[in-house]
């Protein structure tokens, strides 16, 4: 067997040909994803919109009763909204101190033998499937949550007990759903860190822990910011799991209460619902949509001062 | 060399088992045709004989036309089973439903623009008076159900009713022990949950702790949850749950159809005047709803049938 040869001056005539050919099918590629987002956009606008106007926005975004089907419907998705804000909110705060410190363990700290127990762990928390974590949410998390809830508001006779299906275990499903996401990108930032800094801070005297506190986690900062926004977007559109913990009754996010998420207030009212009733539901998507693009542009500007930083 | 005659061998055993494995199959399918055949041809035959004879079959393939319902939100999705069910056996027979209320629907009836009225309750005398006929196909029928390890046994109406509506939150006072009533219900556009608050006159004024999307949903979360209570349609009951007593009757089919348990509701199709003064469409309609099939398609969508 002769080993295969190649030649730059081999077949010329046809190089500019399979050039032109890559390179509009590169394009075409391209403008899929543009294509998409574009026809998504216009779509939720489309059936998104009319609704507003029927009802009226302030109605629809600030009135609190949710009662599609009453013979005078109330359509105020203020609570939906909120619960999604807070729960959000709670989520990324017990989240993403846990999955940066996580990072640091893994990219600074921690021993090479246990680098390799943590990071496939790691690694299958982000696959495994979201409704896995709400089926692990009805059987463990809630039981405990209505022992507390029990505990707590023994004697009661105006709490309304919900069975531990309750913000709190929406936002603890949320956490545990968010690490992934914060640890594998803060850990990529922390170690793209260039190892002069670290050695410098430790030149001068600094301990290994001042060293990642006041040298490496500043200078991972953009890094750790992208992981806290992807976090986020993550949290708010996440429905699957959260519908089976949070109880999706429409009410003030409180830690015990029942409460319903934009997402789960799509998910469970789409399937009978009608009319007006669904157009709403389009409208929430609106919502949805909305909070996620602006996560995404603040995500795209706080990348660009990063970066400007930086350099 | 010795490898190679391995090789010819594993070759040759697996090229037997192969064509065994094809001339099997083969031989198989060819049978499976033959029998198909015989039996399509004789299917054939019984029609056309059954044709010939009474004449009857005949008739049934001869209906042209449509059957108009109006009615029941209710009804949604039997009236749409039934329709579909119904066009497949006669295709040349279109029928269109309407769901815009039951209310609507018997007016419509009597009024002659719609030749079936839906309703998903009992018609009143003034409606009867007009000369609508009350023909029940199904029954609905609601249970409820607590925890399996829940000590109340049977609730009264009224309790039933402040249960829902806030009013009670502790089972001490309804039979049971000392502990909170985790209230559970579908999602605001589900026929159990429309059907629940009618048969209690709760539209609306519900106060659920869980609003779940699908019957499985609440039997899982009423099973697994202390004190809680929840109702789903009769079908989908096992042991996981308790099923609660109301007004000390149980919610099996001879009680509901003997009208004691009360969280129950008839599905009427209402007709000017008798079936039997329908045009051949309705009746054939009527006929399919009593027949062994119309039973199974109302067991289906998960209703009692009627008779």
């Amino acid at each position: 067997m002769q080993p295969k040869t190649y030649s730059i001056f081999g077949g010329h005539g046809s190089k500019s040909g399979i050039e032109r050919a890559a390179e509009i099918i590169f394009t075409i590629c391209g403008f899929f994803a543009v294509l998409a987002v574009a026809s998504i956009s216009l779509y939720m606008l489309i059936s998104g919109t009319p609704a507003l106007f029927k009802v009226g926005i302030l109605d629809i975004l600030f009135g609190t009763t949710w009662m599609p089907d009453a013979a005078t419907p109330g359509f105020g998705i203020l609570y939906v909204i909120l619960t999604s804000i807070v729960g959000t909110a709670l989520a990324i705060l017990i989240g993403v101190p846990i999955g940066v410190m996580t990072a640091v363990f893994l990219a600074e700290v921690a021993p090479p033998g246990l680098t390799r127990l943590v990071r496939p762990a790691v690694e299958l928390l982000a696959g495994i499937p979201s409704v896995i974590y709400g089926l692990l949410g009805i059987l463990v998390l809630n039981p405990l949550m209505y022992k507390l809830e029990l505990k707590i508001f023994a004697g009661s006779t105006t709490h309304q007990f919900t069975g531990g299906a309750n913000l709190i275990s929406a936002v603890l499903v949320l956490a545990l759903m968010i690490l992934p996401t914060v640890i594998n990108i803060s850990e990529t930032a922390l170690r793209s860190v260039p190892q002069h800094l670290r050695s410098a801070s430790l030149a001068l005297g600094g301990t290994q822990i001042q060293t990642i506190f006041h040298v490496v986690i500043p200078a991972a900062k953009s890094g750790i910011i992208t992981a806290v926004v992807l976090g986020t977007g993550r949290a708010i559109g996440e429905a699957m799991a959260i519908s089976l913990v949070s109880g999706s009754s429409v009410n003030i996010p409180l830690p015990f209460n029942s409460v319903r998420f934009l997402t789960t207030a799509i998910v469970s009212e789409m399937s009978y619902s009608s009319g007006l009733h669904k157009q709403v539901l389009f409208t929430i998507g609106l919502v949805l949509f909305a909070f996620i693009m602006i996560i995404n542009v603040s995500l795209n500007s706080l990348l660009k001062k990063g970066g400007a930083q930086h350099d | 060399m010795k490898k190679n005659l391995m090789k010819t061998l594993a070759i040759t055993g697996l090229t037997i088992l192969a064509m065994g494995a094809l001339a099997g199959c083969g031989s198989k399918s060819a049978e499976t045709k033959a029998s198909d055949t015989t039996t399509t041809a004789a299917a054939a035959n019984d029609s056309t004989a059954a044709g010939s004879t009474t004449g009857k079959e005949a008739a049934k393939g001869d209906l042209k036309g449509s059957i108009s319902m109006v009615g029941s939100t209710s009804m949604e999705k039997f009236a749409t089973a039934l329709g579909e069910v119904f066009m497949e056996k006669y295709p040349s027979v279109t029928v269109q439903s309407e769901f815009v209320g039951s209310g609507a629907g018997i007016e419509a009836v009597g009024n002659g623009s719609a030749d079936i009225g839906n309703s998903s309750r009992n018609l009143k005398d003034e409606e009867k008076a007009k000369g609508i006929n009350e023909n029940i196909v199904a029954i609905d029928g609601i249970a409820v159900i607590t925890d399996a390890k829940n000590a109340a046994e049977n609730l009264t109406k009224d309790q039933l009713i402040n249960i829902y509506n806030g009013t009670t939150n502790n089972w001490k006072d309804l039979g049971g022990t000392d502990q909170p009533i985790v209230v559970i219900g579908r999602e605001s556009g589900s026929g159990t949950r429309t059907a629940f608050e009618e048969l209690l006159k709760l539209e609306n004024k519900c106060k659920y702790s869980n609003e779940l999307d699908s019957t499985g949903a609440v039997m899982a979360k009423v099973a697994s949850t202390p004190g809680a209570i929840g109702y789903v349609s009769l079908d989908v009951l096992d042991d996981t749950v308790k099923t609660l007593k109301l007004e000390n009757t149980d919610p099996t089919p001879e009680n509901i159809k003997a009208g004691s348990y009360f969280l129950s509701r008839p599905f009427v199709m209402a007709t000017k005047g008798e079936i039997s003064a329908q045009n051949e469409n309705v009746k054939a309609l009527f006929d399919f709803i009593y027949s062994d099939e119309g039973k199974e398609l109302v067991k289906s969508v998960g209703l009692i049938p009627a008779n």
